[in-house]
């Protein structure tokens, strides 16, 4: 009897952690779907992969923590405050996102891939060295009081917080869907991809549109900074680091220029990673090397990603 | 090697892209010390048959056969390797360097020398060097360009960029030379220098030669054999004057604007 | 393009167009090299030396992005092998060190092919991101393994001996890295002139044109990988004996980006650019020693600034 219960126990227990990284999961897989995205679309309209992506993430969290820090006199700390400080970043820092594609990448349209590649590490730089040079590299304690609370599901708990956080994400991830699929600029999102110099002919007007691609994707970014600062409780200039890599490796798994493969991209890579580190001899210490390695299997063996086309590149 | 095996031989070509048929079962052939041009209205598919030829574009199913070696499903250095070289409708020259450099890039698939003999300066890397040097100006000599060697390539006017691009396509020692519209953008006087040197590339080279081409008059002046291809099927394949007559090429013809220019 | 400026700096470098000028520029900076510590004292000469460890580094990526065109953001990694692969046999197994410095080029050759077959014939953003990520699991595996010390690394590495002569001293050191120097410059010139060589510019310039004429280009590209790790793994040995410690911080994506603005900086794929832009990486932050923590701000921003109005670098391009 004895063994049975034990057996049922760690049952119990298997089942347990299966279900809480499942959670965790999903909050990690939010973060990196928002972020996959603004990779993905800006991919899809410029072709070009925005290595400063994850440092507008960064600034994000920055520009959020600095609004919780004037608003939370007024409306409190809480969600509130967040939703206030997330939807200003979203906007500041959706403008910054504009600014940096018609400063630094308009004038390479035509310079070679190299150059192009070489110009958006350097806003990457830019932006990180930047934020290292105001905050001299210092964690910034964002201040937000999010409480403790949560729905306890027998076996499993899940807090207040992750079901706001991955309940916004997904609100976001459908407010894009629909314009994308509803909306004029989002239509011709999706004609650019396909065909740039078409478009033009048509007579759409293409600057707008990456314009407002650029806009998008950076305050998808920023809200997802914003959140993480929040939940996290602090903010700092190397944060975009990991999760820019990881994003790209979301975005890369679910093919990149497609916007549902992006949201699936990044749930698939968060739940690899927190059950990844569950598998024994993948500590949590390896679990970024996990995720590096996920990137480099897939790039080499599928680059075209899940929800990808394959296509034979025409000449 | 039989000399009565064409030295291109194409069966049952078939290229699509996403659904789309470009190259309808093809079947095409080339033989040797012969002029052969590719006809055809915009679109039909002349391109892409060359790039399938040429290892850029992997057909569906088919074989491509030079001198009876399978080319299917080899990478286009392979193709070169085997013996075909081809020039790029939009000219295509490498920038920033000068024309000796770019037609000394046709002799790298024939020579050998590695990092290893380069960085100790080994004698036999030294002499393949002045040989490589050599061939390329022998081949800028051929096409008439050799002074211009020094300058930078794409500082050329345009009909000696589409010298040096032959040029560099017969450094690679081909068997089978491919021309993408080699005469676009020429005036008359530069359309019969360019006739006479793709005549002298047969006569003197011995190297078949295989032209996508535009401009009707030209074709039927120079070639030996004509294959007219409309949307992705040969559907006509002689001499100069069989095709001129034959009435599925008018009517293919006569579809487009400049339909008049065969007749 | 590549129009001729008429500035000081042009007119200076068009005078040394014969090579015979060239050769006697050349032997009076080695000259200047081989006096400079006893006119500079000992600090002046850590730093050069620091200096030259970066000609190095500098001129073997430069193989890499100036030559071949390929974006590497995880150079550092092969700097890490070598270091390591001293380190580890040095230390651990108690090897000599001249005997290790062919595990060191071996490794780095076999972290080049393993890495560079599958991932160069991928787009060349995606191999900027690989190679990214291959830089940071390097970084991470040396941190968390025993044989590599975690993250406090290695410390006590034996400086190595040269037919009796013991290889201790910053002074010693920093002629050790001027011969490295000299050797890299000899190198990367050789290699620049061979077909090898133009096979990198031909696969930079336009990748379908150089395989219309029959070059391998994946093979080509292999090529400049693994030189380039060679390089950065010959580096990484001798900065393992001279510091006599390393640590996995050393090896940082900051330290890639660091020594691809030297190639950047002072011109892709050009040698006096490349040597000049390594200086400028050393030196700039020994002369500017206010600027503190906008040093790395500063650099980002020259590089954009670079890229957006002078992408060729600072060495003037060669009109014809």
């Amino acid at each position: 009897m004895t063994i049975g219960v034990r057996w049922g126990n760690l049952c119990m227990s298997v089942f347990d952690i299966f279900l809480q990284q499942l959670v965790n999961g999903l909050v990690l897989g939010s973060f990196y779907a928002l972020v996959a995205l603004g990779y993905t679309m800006i991919y899809g309209v410029v072709k070009l992969l925005n290595f400063a992506h994850g440092d507008v993430y960064m600034v994000g969290g920055f520009v959020g923590f600095l609004v919780l820090s004037v608003v939370a006199p007024m409306v409190g700390p809480g969600w509130t405050g967040v939703a206030v400080s997330m939807v200003v970043a979203m906007i500041a820092v959706g403008c910054l996102g504009v600014v940096i594609q018609r400063v630094a990448y308009q004038p390479m349209l035509n310079a070679p891939r190299l150059s192009i590649l070489i110009t958006a590490l350097a806003v990457s730089l830019v932006l990180q060295n930047g934020v290292l040079t105001l905050t001299h590299g210092q964690y910034q304690p964002m201040g937000a009081d999010l409480g403790f609370g949560g729905v306890n599901l027998g076996l499993l708990f899940i807090s207040y917080n992750q079901m706001i956080l991955v309940g916004t994400a997904a609100a976001l991830m459908i407010a894009l869907e629909l314009f994308v699929s509803r909306t004029q600029y989002g239509r011709a999102m999706r004609a650019i991809s396909i065909d740039k110099d078409m478009c033009r002919l048509m007579g759409i007007n293409v600057t707008a549109v990456i314009a407002v691609t650029f806009f998008i994707g950076s305050a998808l970014a920023a809200a997802a900074g914003t959140m993480a600062g929040a939940y996290y409780g602090s903010v700092w200039y190397f944060m975009g680091f990991l999760i820019g890599i990881k994003a790209f490796t979301a975005a890369v798994i679910g093919g990149i220029g497609s916007i549902p493969g992006a949201m699936l991209g990044g749930l698939i890579l968060g739940l690899l990673e927190s059950f990844g580190t569950q598998i024994p001899g993948i500590g949590s210490e390896w679990k970024d090397v996990f995720s590096f390695a996920v990137l480099i299997l897939v790039l080499v063996l599928k680059p075209t990603g899940l929800l990808g086309k394959s296509e034979q590149e025409r000449m | 090697m039989s000399m009565t095996l064409p030295l291109l031989e194409l069966r049952g070509v078939n290229l699509s892209f996403a659904g789309n048929t470009v190259l309808d079962n093809v079947d095409f052939s080339v033989g040797r010390d012969v002029i052969v041009s590719l006809i055809g209205p915009n679109g039909a598919g002349k391109t892409s048959l060359f790039n399938c030829i040429t290892g850029f574009y992997k057909p569906q199913s088919g074989s491509i056969k030079v001198d009876g070696h399978e080319l299917m499903g080899l990478k286009p250095h392979k193709v070169t390797q085997a013996g075909i070289a081809r020039t790029f409708q939009n000219v295509r020259l490498f920038q920033q360097m000068t024309v000796l450099e770019n037609v000394m890039s046709g002799s790298h698939c024939r020579s050998r020398a590695g990092a290893i003999s380069a960085i100790l300066g080994l004698p036999s890397q030294r002499r393949e060097e002045a040989a490589i040097r050599a061939h390329a100006i022998e081949c800028l000599e051929f096409v008439g360009i050799a002074d211009e060697m020094d300058r930078d390539a794409t500082n050329l006017a345009y009909g000696h960029q589409r010298r040096v691009e032959i040029a560099r396509a017969l450094a690679t020692r081909p068997k089978l030379l491919l021309l993408d519209e080699p005469a676009a953008g020429l005036n008359a006087g530069e359309k019969q220098d360019l006739l006479n040197l793709i005549g002298r590339i047969r006569d003197e080279l011995a190297i078949s030669v295989l032209l996508i081409e535009h401009d009707t008059g030209m074709v039927m002046k120079i070639s030996e054999r004509i294959s007219v291809l409309d949307h992705g099927v040969i559907i006509a394949e002689g001499a100069p004057k069989e095709i001129q007559a034959n009435p599925k090429v008018i009517e293919a013809y006569l579809g487009q604007d400049d339909g008049e220019d065969l007749l | 393009m590549a129009q001729p400026r008429s500035n000081a700096f042009n007119n200076i470098i068009a005078q040394f167009d014969e090579p015979w000028k060239r050769y006697a520029a050349f032997a009076v900076i080695v000259a200047l090299l081989l006096i400079a510590p006893i006119s500079l004292g000992p600090y002046a000469t850590v730093i050069l030396t620091n200096a030259l460890l970066y000609v190095v580094l500098a001129l073997g990526l430069n193989v890499v992005v100036g030559y071949a065109g390929l974006l590497d953001l995880g150079y550092a990694a092969f700097f890490a092998v070598g270091a390591y692969t001293v380190g580890i046999l040095t230390h651990t197994f108690g090897l000599d060190f001249w005997l290790t410095l062919p595990f060191a080029v071996g490794a780095a050759m076999i972290a080049g092919v393993i890495i560079g077959t599958p991932t160069l014939r991928l787009r060349s953003d995606y191999l900027a991101i690989v190679t990214l990520g291959f830089g940071e699991i390097v970084r991470f595996s040396a941190r968390n393994m025993e044989i590599t010390g975690g993250a406090s690394g290695i410390s006590g590495i034996q400086q190595p001996w040269l037919f009796g002569w013991h290889i201790n001293t910053p002074f010693e050191f920093y002629y050790v890295f001027v011969v490295l120097a000299i050797i890299a410059v000899i190198v990367s010139v050789r290699l620049q002139h061979s077909r090898l060589g133009r096979a990198w510019l031909y696969v930079r310039h336009d990748e379908d044109a150089a395989e219309a004429m029959g070059i391998d280009t994946v093979r080509v590209k292999l090529a400049a990988y693994v030189i380039g790790a060679i390089f950065g793994s010959i580096s990484g040995a001798f900065f393992a004996v001279n510091l006599g410690a390393i640590s996995p911080e050393s090896f940082s994506f900051q330290q890639s980006v660091l020594i691809l603005m030297a190639v950047i900086l002072g011109g892709m794929g050009k040698i006096p650019g490349v040597i000049l832009g390594a200086f400028i990486v050393v030196l700039a932050p020994e002369l500017l020693r206010d600027l503190g923590e906008y040093r790395l701000l500063l650099f980002a921003v020259g590089l954009l600034l670079i890229m957006l109005f002078r992408p060729s670098g600072i060495w003037p391009v060669r009109g014809k």
